[in-house]
């Protein structure tokens, strides 16, 4: 099963990495004769409306989505892991302060989010990554405050604690790999979900995006 | 208990003024202009500056946001700048079928993950875990703007077991809800999975089982109450995100929630109504959140918030 895994994620990397040089065709140039045209020998995905091949732009835009997925996980899931266990760990005032700040977080549409964000700073991939992982820290940050809030009663983290170990440590030795399994399911749906997460931005910079294909 | 209540709740008021706050900052950051968008790019400049006006929109923005907050505290949200109806009216008419849709996607996603992810952590590596994960790969995999077509498509159109779209009875709910819920139910069946191969590790669960406790028992009573606690952050983090992420599939099946509603007002640059829907989800996970900390406690008494 894992290797099964491991080789799709190669394959999806490798598509992405080297893929747009494998095709003969440019995502943007249009052959409006052959539009809305389905796969054949020569456009294997078929072309689109304006007559652009799919298979060209499916494997460009699958180059953005793996750069965007990737950051935004790291981005996010770091941040959040920091944030959450300091609030879980602590409790009280410094607790009340950024579950609130998530609560506000939680309750903002992405798209308004993004499109404030592109209007003010510019298109640009980064502006993506940033207005995905401004909200993206927070669903792992309540995770990871729920695992701490629950790991530091536990008998080995007061033991650790009662030996005189110093609260970064006791974080990140002793509490953190009791959070960690509880995230990489959210990590790994996260990758999967910002694919369509981030549509709005790409409609404002007129990148491809795959499920502005499929849409 | 009643003093952490009384705290949580005075907090909200605080979250939710932050919420007004950056909505309004917001919103009039991004460009476009709702007189522009109602009377069309073609109408003439006069008759733009005229509405502009009649809806107060070229007073001051701190004057704006002055009128706002003063009537959020008398609990009017305004009137529609489209529509000329009361905010509140168009928001209270969606909001049984946002929750009638969202509790239905959570019961689709609750019923199918919980099973799933007990029986491939009991049977690790074996056939029955492989198939589990497999199906929940395939539902975070499916995007959901291409599983519903599909089930409209299946179960609507060819075999016409159920209707295409619209909102009444409850099988207009089957298709949305199985759409809406088969994403969940896949990251939530991971999620259950991974947290239960934890605890089936530790030693009360081999405690429970030398003192003659049933597998049954050891694993639902013992681990499964356990591993619940990300479960239930994920299920309410979850219930948050389809009472106003569910534009694509409300768009699918023509249902009349808040997420369309949101997105379509954005769309239009319709201040009041953006601002009082997203008050309104600030509202919806304030209590969400303020509900899984008190199941937290329920969980595992040692977890305290004092």
């Amino acid at each position: 099963m894992t290797k099964i895994g491991a080789a799709i994620v190669l394959l999806a990397l490798l598509a992405a990495v080297v893929g747009p040089t494998l095709v003969p065709f440019d995502p943007t140039d249009q052959e409006l004769a052959l539009r809305l045209e389905g796969p054949s020998a020569h456009h294997w995905f078929g072309l689109d409306e304006l007559g652009r091949d799919i298979l060209a732009r499916v494997l460009s835009g699958a180059r953005i989505s793996l750069i965007v997925g990737l950051v935004v996980v790291g981005v996010s899931s770091s941040l959040g892991m920091l944030l959450g266990s300091i609030a879980g760990y602590f409790g009280g005032v410094i607790d009340e302060l950024v579950s609130r700040l998530m609560d506000i977080l939680l309750a903002f549409p992405g798209l308004l989010l993004a499109i404030a964000m592109v209007a003010v700073l510019g298109p640009s991939l980064t502006n993506v990554i940033l207005a995905l992982s401004l909200i993206g820290w927070v669903g792992y940050a309540r995770l990871v405050r729920g695992q701490v809030l629950r790991a530091r009663e536990l008998e080995f983290v007061q033991a650790a604690r009662a030996l005189g170990a110093s609260t970064p440590r006791i974080l990140a030795r002793h509490i953190m790999p009791t959070a960690l399994p509880a995230l990489s399911p959210v990590a790994r749906g996260t990758l999967v979900v910002d694919e369509s997460g981030s549509f709005s931005l790409r409609r404002q910079n007129r990148r491809m995006r795959h499920i502005i294909m499929v849409m | 208990m009643g003093r952490f209540l009384a705290r949580r709740l005075l907090l909200t008021i605080p979250v939710l003024l932050g919420v007004a706050t950056l909505v309004f900052s917001l919103i009039h950051l991004i460009p476009g202009d709702p007189a522009q968008a109602m009377l069309g790019e073609a109408a003439p400049q006069a008759d733009v500056v005229e509405l502009r006006h009649r809806l107060g929109l070229d007073r001051p923005l701190i004057e704006q946001y002055g009128m706002f907050l003063k009537g959020l505290v008398k609990g009017d949200l305004g009137t529609s700048l489209r529509t000329g109806q009361p905010v509140t009216d168009q928001i209270v008419e969606r909001m049984p079928a946002t929750f009638e849709l969202a509790a239905a996607a959570m019961i689709v996603a609750i019923a199918f993950a919980m099973p799933l992810g007990i029986v491939a952590a009991v049977r690790r590596g074996t056939v029955a875990d492989h198939a589990a994960m497999t199906i929940s790969l395939a539902g975070v995999s499916v995007p959901n703007f291409w599983l519903g077509p599909m089930l409209a498509i299946i179960f609507a159109v060819e075999l016409g077991w159920l209707p295409v779209s619209g909102r009444g009875t409850w099988a207009h709910l089957v298709l949305p809800a199985i759409s809406l819920g088969a994403a969940l139910a896949a990251i939530l069946a991971r999620m259950t999975r991974a947290t239960m191969l934890e605890e089936l590790r530790e030693q009360y669960v081999q405690a429970a089982r030398a003192r003659g406790v049933s597998k049954s028992r050891a694993v639902l009573r013992h681990a499964f109450r356990n591993s619940l606690i990300p479960v239930v952050t994920l299920l309410g983090l979850q219930f948050g995100a389809v009472l106003t992420g569910a534009v694509i599939t409300e768009t699918i099946f023509a249902w009349p929630g808040i997420g369309r509603l949101l997105i379509q007002s954005i769309g239009f640059r319709d201040y009041p109504l953006v601002q009082g829907c997203i008050l309104l989800i600030a509202l919806t996970y304030v209590g969400v959140n303020l509900a899984t900390d008190m199941v937290y406690g329920v969980l595992d008494p040692r977890i305290r918030y004092e």
